[in-house]
């Protein structure tokens, strides 16, 4: 077996058995990385020398006899997440130069327990896109058909998972971007419940919606990922403190009587029929696990994305106000102050970000504020009160992740509101504040992978992990890999 | 709804952006075609409802009042692109 595709689990025997080194898992990890990486593009930036120390110093770790599960293993994340010393662009060219201080707490508790970090994935500019067709660098492309999309924003940390440049991935996901990807590269990815993970050191597109997870090859590795992450962090005071559970050891109890809900309003005419199809078999699959079908409603389901588009705006053109070419991050020739901070902003967004930071403001202005604004928040909170109501009667909810595989690139890049409402299925989730999961789940008649969401109760997470595990259990999709 | 060239100007001035005519005309465009879709949410009854900013219920965060050390001046103003001493350079904003 190849080591660039194994899963957590394996490699971790593999190197606490001696069988391999972490410096040769890196360098095959590398290798891989340089020869399908002009295809596919999921970095922007590769760190090899970095990744070599690394690996060297988790060897020395494992022949004292600590080898965590994570120790040792290659790893990469979003270019969203802080890295010390390592360039961290966010996809942007207002950032092209900016080496952070500091890192992102999350990579920071993986680098803690000896993960190897790769490089920095490719994504959206500033995580907003659904397709990574917004990345000031470059296209990523589905490593299961290079003409169409990876899906976004965290589509670098799906591809590179899917291409196997890297054993897993870390990504964010404001209205999908973890869970979008994941199912279109046929890996899984799961956004945790808001507050679950510290957002410390992640730059911050929307604030109230921001959270980090895992992509993985298979749900054991996503529980692993997650339980190292998750926890409270006194930097980010929107972190909840509450105890991380032990996810892996829950992960065989089985989904005996378990109740998936099935809301009526994610099970549309129109939905592609491929789509249809999987979710179907899906469901066939549960049932013969043992798990009870319930029939739900999330009545507000229609508004969600009208809702999304302009609390995200609105918590955005206030978020990236600091890029101003004052303290970090590209500065343009001016005459003036003002004349820098607009000149530095219009040279370093792309069009994408100009258009959101554009709605925000307009969200946000004199005479607008609370017709756009206070209007979505009220909204949410009916967004927000459907899945409490649903959730009185079910456990999780089986959901289709997308409504339709991965599009082309170039498909929807001329139309903005198209683009949006593909998050659709998605973004319910985020602004509800709970958590959910996408596990590979069959392909279309093309060979595009496809997707299965489980949506769980806020910090219900052991509980999608565990019905993922059951459904990975009596299914083969996640073991197919793309010829690449 | 119809959102003007002379709107897009005025909502980039307070975003501190400058856009090519090109982006005007198609910012307009696409801003009403959005707009004018999120209009859908005043079909929503919202009589009494309380807006949400945050999915988590939860009070304000406190801690000790007690001082910490910092990442330091150099660490700082690393990423300057202009820097005097132990400041952020910035063009002339007083003559």
């Amino acid at each position: 077996m190849n080591i660039f595709d194994m899963t957590i689990h394996e490699l971790h025997t593999a190197l606490k058995g001696k069988q391999v080194s972490s410096v040769e898992a890196t360098a095959a990890m590398l290798q891989r990385i340089e020869s399908v990486e002009p295809q596919v593009g999921s970095f922007i930036t590769v760190t090899p020398e970095n990744a070599l120390a690394a690996a060297r110093a988790a060897d020395q770790q494992i022949a004292r006899g600590e080898c965590h599960l994570l120790t040792g293993i290659p790893m990469a994340v979003k270019d969203i997440f802080l890295t010390e010393g390592v360039l961290t662009t966010c996809g942007s060219r207002i950032l092209n130069n900016f080496i952070p201080p500091y890192s992102a707490a999350s990579w920071e508790k993986l680098q803690d327990r000896g993960a190897v970090l790769l490089g920095k994935l490719n994504q959206d500019e500033f995580a907003m896109g659904s397709s990574n067709e917004s990345s000031a660098y470059g296209t990523t492309r589905n490593p299961w058909n290079l003409a169409h999309i990876p899906g976004g924003s965290s589509g670098g940390s799906a591809a590179a998972v899917a291409a196997r440049q890297a054993i897993a991935t870390l990504g964010t996901d404001t209205g999908g971007s973890i869970r979008q990807p994941a199912s279109h590269c046929g890996c899984v990815g799961l956004k945790p419940t808001y507050g679950r993970v510290s957002r410390y050191g992640v730059i911050a597109y929307a604030s109230s919606l921001d959270q980090v997870g895992p992509l993985t090859r298979d749900v054991s590795d996503c529980a692993v990922m997650l339980e190292a992450i998750a926890g409270h962090d006194p930097k980010d005071s929107t972190s909840v403190d509450t105890p991380v559970p032990n996810y892996s050891a829950n992960l065989k109890s089985g989904v005996k009587g378990l109740k998936i809900g099935l809301p009526k309003e994610y099970f549309i005419d129109g939905l592609d029929t491929d789509v249809q199809m999987a979710m179907d078999a899906a469901i066939e699959t549960y049932r013969r696990l043992g798990a009870e079908f319930v029939d739900i409603s999330l009545p507000h389901t229609d508004y969600a994305v009208a809702t999304y588009y302009l609390i995200a705006t609105a918590e955005a053109s206030s978020n990236l106000a600091r890029y101003d070419g004052v303290r970090f991050g590209h500065r343009a020739e001016a005459d003036g102050l003002l004349d820098m901070y607009t000149k530095s902003r219009s040279e370093g967004f792309g069009v994408e970000v100009k258009r959101r930071i554009m709605l925000g403001t307009y969200a946000l202005s004199s005479g607008y504020y609370d017709a756009y604004y206070v209007k979505a928040q009220k909204v949410r909170t009916l967004i927000m009160n459907d899945f409490i109501s649903a959730f009185a009667d079910v456990d999780v909810m089986l959901t289709p992740v997308a409504p339709t595989p991965a599009f082309k690139i170039g498909e929807k890049i001329n139309d903005p509101l198209q683009m949006y409402l593909s998050d659709i299925f998605t973004i319910p989730v985020n602004l509800a504040g709970t958590c959910a999961m996408s596990l590979p789940a069959g392909f279309s008649a093309s060979g595009l992978p496809i997707g299965l969401q489980l949506i769980g109760k806020p910090f219900g997470e052991e509980t999608i992990l565990r019905a993922g595990y059951a459904f990975e259990q009596a299914t083969e999709w996640h073991t197919r890999k793309a010829t690449i | 709804m119809k959102i003007t060239v002379a709107d897009v100007e005025h909502v980039a001035r307070l975003a501190r952006l400058t856009l090519t005519v090109g982006e005007k005309e198609l910012f307009a465009g696409q801003m009403d075609a959005i707009l004018g879709y999120v209009e859908k949410l005043n079909g929503v009854n919202t009589e009494g409802i309380v807006p949400t900013s945050h999915a988590v219920p939860m009070e304000n965060a406190f801690r000790e009042d007690i001082t910490k050390s910092s990442i330091g001046l150099d660490k700082a103003l690393a990423n300057a692109p202009d820097r005097s001493g132990s400041f952020f350079a910035v063009p002339k904003v007083i003559e």
